[in-house]
């Protein structure tokens, strides 16, 4: 029975989303300007990171190509995130008005429609530029590449996204609560994407714990992109801790579905 | 002209006066009501400003009086860029959204019976609504970067009052752009298209991504002369007295480009109210 229910979901997904593609493309011109747009957006922050390497040689013991490497990873993840779970922001909106009752009576799982619910399509334009910065970081870089780092760099991608789409996902479930703090989950989202583009030892020791043992955001793309390259982490903490971030995945998965779920549970409509 | 005719003429304008200011009154107490909505806007200033303090300062540690700032203008500058950034509206804003929204479905036609100037009415909405974001989104990270870092502040009243100044004409160059983007739905029928193109201009050239004074060569030439250079990177400059020219060009500088914007945004408005047909008339 849960078996049949799961197998469903891809193509309950599937047909969520190609509806909302199919609405974005109701005006083709604009569609296309915000696709450009998104991409160019997101690559400002990289732009940023290239205009300050014209006056210095190297970022916190980061060179420009690392540096390309640490950002690439950043934006691809929570780009990734963003495109399939970002949406689900707009939850706090419906729990006000009482629009969410309708995604309770219809035959898919109120998760997935809050998921779905605007996809936006223009937002695998981050993706793509990050996608771009990686092939110049990777045909740059001098990394003495081994079996276990290419792996861990492609596999640290999947669970940087799994980990940030945890983290819209528990912003969600927290409107339940506070139906106007969307802009509070962009604080560890955004944020966390703005901090996950530098070196994290550059904020100090108090701040890598935390983003180590309180928001794990160390564990998308920090800790994996220094395995692969082969630098010391920070807080003496062992060199191969990037290979956690799977089992970091995993628990944040656990940890945001027990949130929608207590959110889910706490619902009530507004009665109009 | 009869005197008496005067007499309701003046009453009339001094009508007007009082309506535009009843709006923006309104539209403050209409944004003051968002409580939590603005306390978490507020939060995440601050976090980021905390995030770019350490990125700023890694940068001005590798290379001390970058682009004429030293550490603490650096900072200084973080916690104003995210103290402004709501209130002059560099990722756009709610009131001109909403216009742009309106030109889209038609309802801008109920703007236009009323008895009003949609320019001012509009600009009268959005000036409201920066007011409240100013004290409270601009207040809250300031307050905050204040308690963690040294700080510089203006040490005279008239460097306050062209601070003041500077805020303010930085809020009508950006409300000028907005307005274009807004009623650029009259021939394009949806706008997210061109305030995606707006929202990455006005990111790269306003100084969010970085300071422009940090620009290297001719794109800092280009971007420090840019509209959205007034809307931030000016302000700040004036509260940190590192106006290349002196406050007193960099409020004419601002200037300019509201002459330019705002007479363009006339023309528009009057363009297309004559020759646009509004949907479902």
């Amino acid at each position: 029975m849960v078996r049949s229910r799961l197998l469903r979901v891809p193509a309950q997904y599937w047909m969520l989303i190609t509806m909302w593609i199919r609405s974005s493309m109701a005006y083709p011109l604009s569609f296309v300007l915000m696709l450009f747009g998104s991409m160019v957006l997101t690559l400002m922050d990289f732009l940023a990171i290239v205009l300050m390497f014209s006056h210095i040689s190297s970022f916190g013991g980061f060179s420009l190509s690392e540096m390309a490497l640490l950002y690439a990873t950043a934006s691809m993840t929570l780009g990734i995130a963003d495109l399939f779970t970002g949406s689900i922001e707009r939850v706090g909106e419906r729990i006000r008005t009482g629009a969410f009752d309708a995604y309770l009576i219809r035959p898919v799982p109120s998760f997935l429609q809050a998921a779905a619910d605007g996809f936006a399509l223009r937002r695998i334009g981050r993706p793509v530029q990050a996608a771009i910065v990686l092939v110049f970081a990777l045909g740059r870089l001098h990394v003495d590449w081994t079996v276990a780092r290419g792996i861990m760099l492609v596999v640290s991608m999947i669970a940087g996204a799994v980990i940030f789409g945890a983290i819209f996902v528990l912003g969600a479930a927290f409107q339940f609560v506070s139906t106007d703090s969307a802009e509070l989950s962009n604080s560890f989202t955004y944020g966390g994407q703005a901090m996950t583009q530098y070196p994290l030892a550059i904020f100090g020791q108090q701040i890598v714990r935390a983003v180590t043992f309180v928001v794990p955001i160390a564990f998308v793309n920090y800790y994996p992109v220094l395995y692969v390259l082969g630098k010391p982490a920070p807080l003496g903490l062992p060199s191969w801790i990037g290979l956690l971030s799977p089992l970091v995945a995993v628990l944040m998965v656990v940890l945001a579905s027990l949130a929608w779920r207590g959110g889910l549970r706490r619902y009530r409509s507004t009665g109009s | 002209m009869p005197l008496w005719l005067l007499d309701i003429t003046r009453f009339e304008r001094r009508l007007q006066v009082g309506v535009y200011w009843a709006i923006a009154v309104r539209s403050f107490r209409r944004f003051s009501t968002y409580r939590i909505a603005t306390a978490s806007g507020a939060f995440t200033n601050s976090v980021f400003g905390f995030i770019m303090c350490g990125i700023y300062l890694t940068l001005w540690h590798e290379r001390p009086g970058l682009g004429g700032y030293d550490a603490s203008d650096a900072l200084t500058f973080v916690w104003l860029q995210q103290g402004l950034l709501m209130p002059v509206g560099i990722w756009g804003a709610t009131t001109t959204g909403e216009l742009g929204e309106r030109v889209r479905s038609g309802e801008i036609a109920v703007d236009l019976y009323r008895p009003t100037h949609l320019l001012l009415w509009w600009l009268s909405v959005d000036l409201g609504r920066a007011a409240f974001q100013l004290l409270v989104r601009g207040g809250v990270p300031l307050l905050a970067g204040m308690l963690v870092f040294d700080l510089k502040f203006p040490s005279s009243l008239p460097a306050w009052l062209a601070v003041a100044a500077g805020v303010f004409l930085a809020i009508l160059v950006s409300f000028g752009i907005r307005y274009l983007v807004a009623l650029s739905g009259f021939w394009i029928t949806d706008t997210r298209g061109t305030e995606q193109l707006a929202l990455v201009l006005s990111t790269f050239f306003s100084g969010m991504v970085l300071p422009l004074v940090v620009f290297p060569g001719w794109i800092g030439e280009v971007a420090r002369a840019t509209p959205w250079a007034a809307t931030m990177q000016v302000p700040i400059d004036i509260w940190l007295g590192r106006n290349p020219g002196g406050a007193g060009s960099a409020l004419l500088f601002q200037l300019g480009w509201i002459v330019v914007l705002l007479l363009g945004a006339q023309l528009v408005t009057s363009v297309a109210t004559r020759k646009v047909v509004i949907q479902g008339g």
